[in-house]
């Protein structure tokens, strides 16, 4: 069974085709990249896969169930935090079982326990525009797990950030998805980025896109900052490279 | 988070602050040196007092007539506290249901702006031939003055929210209503705010206006009277008062926005 499987997705934007015949799949507790120019539709792929709006043609199955259309059924990261600045880190992170009509009370209790996880202990009480950068986008990700933990999608979650606090951010999300055992798939334009991540990676051609190619990653795990220049690091980027 | 703690102690603390930093200094001066002249010119020049009075006529005249004025005092600030209350219920109603029903607000937006033009002196005068002299016609022109500035800050607010934010509630199945509590609402805080700053500050300034055309008591119409007798040296007392008034409910709205608005200080130090 896959956890989530693409069947012939396409989609326009008023006249204009942004996505094309796409098909794709994770496994489950995969890691699975798209890596693309900036603008080729992939924020609209996860818009679809996520049901917030409907394909062309084409399908979208999670653990072998129709889920074209509909919303709700997976967790979905933007490359902008949008943390709530009127709300403390806790009831941000607390908002996705507020939604579901858990009381704040016991919304925030339930939540406590994965701020050490998160590298979050001790910001709980703290507002989002007393934290860097990359500690908003751990939070982003924390709530982003409580709302659905078993896929999330990560739309350039680190794409805001600068290159030293991106890098750390990476060996820190392989950390915690160790822990956590989610299914992820992962957008991105930054190849190093994509190949210390992944397991498979898809790579989307110019709008309309389409998948051109898909690269299994056959690094071993854990990855740590030595992977970033081993052989087979620099010979999967090589093949990359010659294919954008 | 701010404690609205009023009082002397805080005023002298500012003062003093505001002196050290050199953020007042400049317009103390200046303020200083108006008042000297002022004072000079009436002395010099043998103005008359029912023309205008010296500034130390008027805090004589302020400080003998106190007792009398602060009974007005209390009658304005009544009024203006209950047409302020009263809009900001209505404009807060309003608001939401505007934000919420596009075609309410295409139907109303207009003529609220239009009624706007309409200058509350000319109107005023036919609450009083309608509602008397009592307190409803003063309650009437501050709920008017108010209404306003409130209820286009405050629907700015509702309607200026973040698309990303909204779109991420969505995702994760947000109802309207918990979409308004959780996102519109505090988002909306800041703009709620500074429009209740502006109104509170016009709420005296708007009973003083309903007073002064026609009333028994009140800040307005102890002025009135005091044109009417010539007591210029009352009426300039009376603008004082006003002012201060003016400047209190101002500063009230502050504190209480500081008080629900905990995050801000921190967001305001970030952009520094």
């Amino acid at each position: 069974m896959k956890k989530i499987e693409v069947i012939g997705i396409s989609s326009k934007y008023e006249d204009l085709r942004v996505l094309e015949d796409i098909s794709l799949y994770t496994d489950e507790r995969e890691l699975v990249s798209i890596l693309g120019p900036s603008g080729c539709g992939k924020s609209t792929l996860f818009n679809i896969i996520s049901g917030l709006i409907k394909p062309e043609t084409g399908r979208v199955l999670i653990e072998d169930r129709e889920y074209t259309g509909k919303p709700g059924r997976v967790s979905y990261m933007h490359q902008k935090d949008l943390l709530f600045p009127w709300r403390t880190i806790r009831d941000n992170v607390c908002i996705p079982l507020v939604i579901r009509g858990e009381g704040i009370e016991k919304a925030r209790a339930s939540v406590d326990k994965y701020f050490p996880v998160f590298g979050l202990e001790g910001f709980q009480d703290k507002y989002p525009s007393q934290l860097s950068g990359g500690m908003r986008q751990r939070a982003a990700l924390l709530r982003t797990y409580m709302f659905k933990s078993d896929i999330m999608l990560l739309d350039e979650p680190f794409g805001g950030l600068d290159a030293i606090t991106r890098r750390k951010m990476q060996e820190w999300l392989l950390q915690v998805i160790e822990r956590l055992g989610s299914t992820i798939l992962f957008i991105t334009h930054d190849i190093d980025e994509a190949i210390f991540l992944s397991d498979r990676i898809y790579i989307f051609t110019e709008r309309p896109a389409s998948v051109s190619r898909v690269f299994t990653v056959d690094i071993e795990r854990p990855r740590g900052s030595k992977t970033f220049t081993s052989d087979r690091f620099n010979r999967l980027k090589e093949s990359i490279l010659e294919l954008l | 988070m701010l404690k609205p703690r009023l009082g002397a102690g805080l005023w002298m603390n500012r003062l003093v602050n505001a002196w050290s930093n050199r953020e007042i200094g400049l317009q103390l001066v200046a303020g200083l040196i108006l008042i000297a002249l002022w004072e000079a010119g009436v002395r010099l020049g043998n103005v008359p007092d029912f023309i205008l009075p010296a500034p130390s006529q008027v805090v004589v005249s302020l400080v003998k007539s106190f007792p009398v004025i602060a009974g007005h005092t209390r009658i304005t600030l009544y009024e203006a506290m209950v047409g302020f209350v009263i809009a900001v219920v209505l404009s807060f109603v309003l608001a939401f249901v505007m934000d919420g029903v596009p075609v309410i607000k295409k139907a109303l937006y207009p003529i609220l702006v239009i009624s706007q033009t309409i200058p509350i002196i000319t109107v005023a005068p036919l609450f009083v031939i309608w509602f008397g002299y009592g307190l409803l016609p003063k309650v009437i022109v501050v709920t008017l003055v108010c209404f306003f500035p409130m209820v286009v800050s405050f629907m700015g607010g509702l309607q200026s929210v973040d698309k990303d934010m909204y779109d991420l509630l969505k995702s994760m199945g947000a109802s309207r209503m918990q979409i308004f509590r959780l996102l519109k609402l505090p988002g909306a805080l800041p703009s709620l705010f500074s429009g209740m700053k502006i109104s509170a500050a016009y709420s005296i300034m708007g009973a003083v206006i309903g007073e002064w055309l026609g009333a028994r008591a009140g800040l307005g119409e102890f002025m009135r009277r005091s044109m009417h007798s010539f007591a210029v040296d009352k009426t300039f007392a009376a603008i004082i008062v006003i002012t201060v008034l003016s400047l209190g409910v101002f500063e009230i709205i502050k504190l209480l926005e500081g008080w629900f608005m905990p995050w801000a200080k921190y967001a305001a130090r970030q952009e520094e």
